[in-house]
């Protein structure tokens, strides 16, 4: 069944999921891609973000986005920390191949068995007065639960953008991994700029777990299943890629959304990973990967 | 006599030893003290952590309370009964592995399952080939295709589950004046929600509805309103949805967002029925008409169950878990009840003594009488189906009243009217 209503329905719904599953990756490009630390436990620091976005609104009531965007400094330093911790640990050593994917892991399962001790096992979620709303002209609709989130994650991809692409310490991120001598040889210390790369990695976890509980319930382990959408928006991007990962996000969202609305959900995931493997195949450095 | 050993461990023997202890340790902290021979064990996997871990936690605190019920009244053939499980993680790989440790290991003396059909059906072939009885906790048609005499279903689908499931749904809308004409049908790619739907899809066809939209999805969807457009698209009277707790949340905000315009909307929606999900979604839930086991409504008042929630609302309190207790945790309660029974009757420990008994008799518990068909499931289907009624905030307490959730099938339930259409 094709009509342009419908049409115009899916692309307005791809767009807004492809703007959250871009949020949601924005903090692996930057550390796996640009700084090459295979975070797996990144969907964990999400939903940890979910939680603290949780915990505020149903205590004092906050906006999940407020609390996302207060919470972003402390989740830098927890971020910075972690690096500190890992670098000392396994990447001063040349050891962080193997023993640093565990310790990702066990940081992942440490964050888990937290939050089941503090919140338990059920389902969270969060209130807020454009939840459940939804905007319309004619046939169109346009729900905010969707919308609001979307415009989060281009105000924090713009932001890191220009962050990145504007500034010193943004420019020797994006250098740390390609070329550790040459940015000691411009005066920079690479595991301090490393350490700050990994604290905004890490950052935009709190703003993206209050656009997930937005969208979804959270319980402790529902990041799990995420690991694989997000490191394949990440290795679509072109590792690394800030645009990238915006434009591979909307992609997938796109995809999934058409392909749900006209040949049936079933077959959303396959057509999105569909377009990975074909990405890989005609372009293994991904979209925007050089 | 303490033996000292003669040799040093290599690295590889501290690694076994190492593990072996873990392996113990991790078995201490989750049983009781093991006392060998004054206790009934009864043994099972549960989801503590993972997807399921919302329900099983709550399960598990509901046997909890039935142990410590049946403990204080003397326990069962004289003994205390201890309960020996593991976390099966909500992962259907590790349930062999955990039931072939509680019988070879731990030596239990009888096994129930854990939560929900994908974390039972892997357990049957082991309980099939000792021939043990087997207490199970809200399976969906898992004994279709084992045909395992032994096997007894708590849930109250009833006699064909597939069907069962889904019957008061058609029989609410198909009573209205005019009645529905066309359905949509939609589910999570998932062993209970295909199951749910299938059942649906079968009864649409007998009744001669038009299916319009028959589909599944991912169960990691995140976005459920490209659904919910496609099927507004082919503007259906019904929408059946089989779901689990995360899709039903999305799909009921998809379908406020959306404006779904359809007279019935809702079936097999799980987590509708927990207290987090209710109160998160509030008055988005009105007009839904949805399946459930158990609701504070007058007509359902069974002996002991008030006092059953009581016990378990104070043990939850602080534990993370379904705060209410209504959907899953009184039949956890009762499975156990069940099994304790007949014990008791037969006085006896043998498993094709006490199943015999369980195919010919009833028994009394907190959810009302149960009977068992051959296929072990109830003799009678009572599937509630229940329509969220007058609800016009997020409070908890809400959801703690009479008239909330109205039954409006079976018959014998019933407890009010439906409000029809959902949405015009």
């Amino acid at each position: 069944m094709f009509s342009v209503e419908l049409l115009v329905n899916a692309l307005i719904a791809g767009v807004l999921l492809g703007g959250f599953y871009a949020a949601v990756s924005l903090g692996l490009t930057v550390s796996f891609g640009q700084l090459n630390i295979v975070n797996i436990a990144h969907p964990a620091f999400i939903i940890l973000g979910s939680y603290i976005a949780y915990m505020c609104n149903s205590l004092w009531g906050l906006d999940p986005i407020l609390t996302g965007i207060i919470f972003i400094p402390v989740f830098f330093l927890i971020g910075a920390g972690a690096y500190r911790l890992y670098y000392e640990s396994f990447e001063r050593k040349d050891d962080e191949a193997l023993r640093g994917l565990a310790f990702f892991f066990g940081v992942m399962f440490i964050i888990e068995v937290a939050l089941i001790m503090v919140y338990g096992v059920d389902f969270r979620t969060v209130q807020a007065s454009y939840i459940g709303q939804s905007w319309k002209a004619g046939g169109i609709g346009v729900p905010t639960r969707m919308f609001v989130p979307f415009c989060v994650a281009i105000a924090m991809f713009t932001a890191v953008y220009l962050y990145m692409s504007r500034t010193f310490n943004g420019r020797a991120i994006k250098a740390v991994a390609q070329d550790r001598l040459a940015l000691q040889l411009m005066g920079a210390d690479p595991v301090k700029i490393k350490q700050l790369g990994f604290g905004i990695s890490i950052g935009t976890a709190a703003l993206a777990g209050a656009l997930l509980i937005i969208i979804i319930p959270v319980e402790p382990s529902v990041g799990r299943l995420y690991i694989g959408q997000v490191f394949a928006i990440a290795v679509l991007a072109g590792l690394g890629s800030i645009p990238g990962t915006l434009v591979a996000g909307l992609i997938l969202g796109i995809a999934e959304s058409l392909v749900s609305t006209f040949f049936g959900p079933s077959w959303a995931p396959a057509v999105a990973f569909g377009i990975l493997l074909a990405a890989l195949a005609f372009r293994p450095q991904g979209l925007f990967g050089r | 006599m303490l033996m000292k050993s003669k040799h040093k461990l290599s690295r590889r023997g501290w690694l076994k030893r190492s593990l072996a202890m873990a392996i113990v340790a991790g078995a201490v902290a989750l049983t009781a003290p093991a006392q060998a021979n004054d206790t009934i064990k009864i043994g099972f996997s549960m989801a503590l952590t993972g997807g399921l871990a919302g329900a099983g936690k709550g399960a598990l605190i509901a046997m909890q309370v039935w142990a410590e019920d049946t403990n204080a009244a003397g326990g069962l053939l004289g003994k205390q009964v201890e309960l020996v499980y593991y976390d099966d993680q909500t992962n259907p790989a590790n349930v062999p592995g955990i039931y072939t440790k509680l019988l070879d290991v731990d030596d239990v003396d009888f096994v129930v399952s854990g939560y929900g059909t994908n974390l039972i059906a892997p357990a049957m072939p082991i309980v099939m080939q000792r021939g043990l009885v087997f207490p199970s906790l809200f399976g969906l048609a898992v004994n279709e295709k084992f045909n395992y005499p032994n096997y007894f279903q708590i849930m109250p689908a009833g006699p064909e589950p597939l069907t069962d499931w889904s019957k008061g749904f058609y029989s609410v809308a198909m009573a209205q004046d005019p009645p529905p004409k066309t359905i949509a049908l939609v589910g999570a790619d998932a062993e209970f929600a295909k199951n749910a739907v299938k059942g649906a899809r079968i009864q649409a066809e007998e009744l001669g509805l038009e299916i319009v939209y028959d589909e599944s999805y991912h169960p990691k969807t995140p976005d459920f309103t490209p659904i919910v457009n496609a099927i507004q698209a082919r503007n259906p009277d019904m929408v059946f949805v089989g779901s689990y707790p995360p899709d039903s949340v999305g799909m009921v905000k998809a379908a406020t967002e959306v404006g779904l315009k359809t007279k019935i909307f809702g079936g097999g929606m799980v987590g509708l029925q927990f207290a987090s999900i209710m109160t998160a979604l509030g008055p988005k839930l009105n007009g839904i008409v949805n399946y459930d086991f158990w609701v504070p409504e007058p007509t359902l008042k069974f002996e002991g169950v008030e006092a059953f929630l009581a016990k378990y609302q104070k043990a939850a309190e602080g534990q993370g878990v379904d705060p209410l207790g209504y959907y899953l945790q009184p039949y956890a309660y009762a499975y156990l009840q069940v099994l304790g029974q007949a014990i008791t009757a037969t006085n006896s420990a043998d498993h094709a003594v006490i199943g015999e008994y369980i195919r010919n008799n009833s028994f009394d518990t907190v959810v009302g009488n149960v009977s068992f068909a051959p296929n072990g499931e109830w003799a009678k289907t009572r599937v509630l189906m229940v329509q969220y009624q007058g609800i016009e905030d997020n409070e908890l307490a809400t959801f703690t009243k009479a008239g909330t959730r109205v039954v409006l099938y079976p018959e014998e339930w019933k407890s009010g009217t439906v409000n029809y259409p959902y949405a015009e």
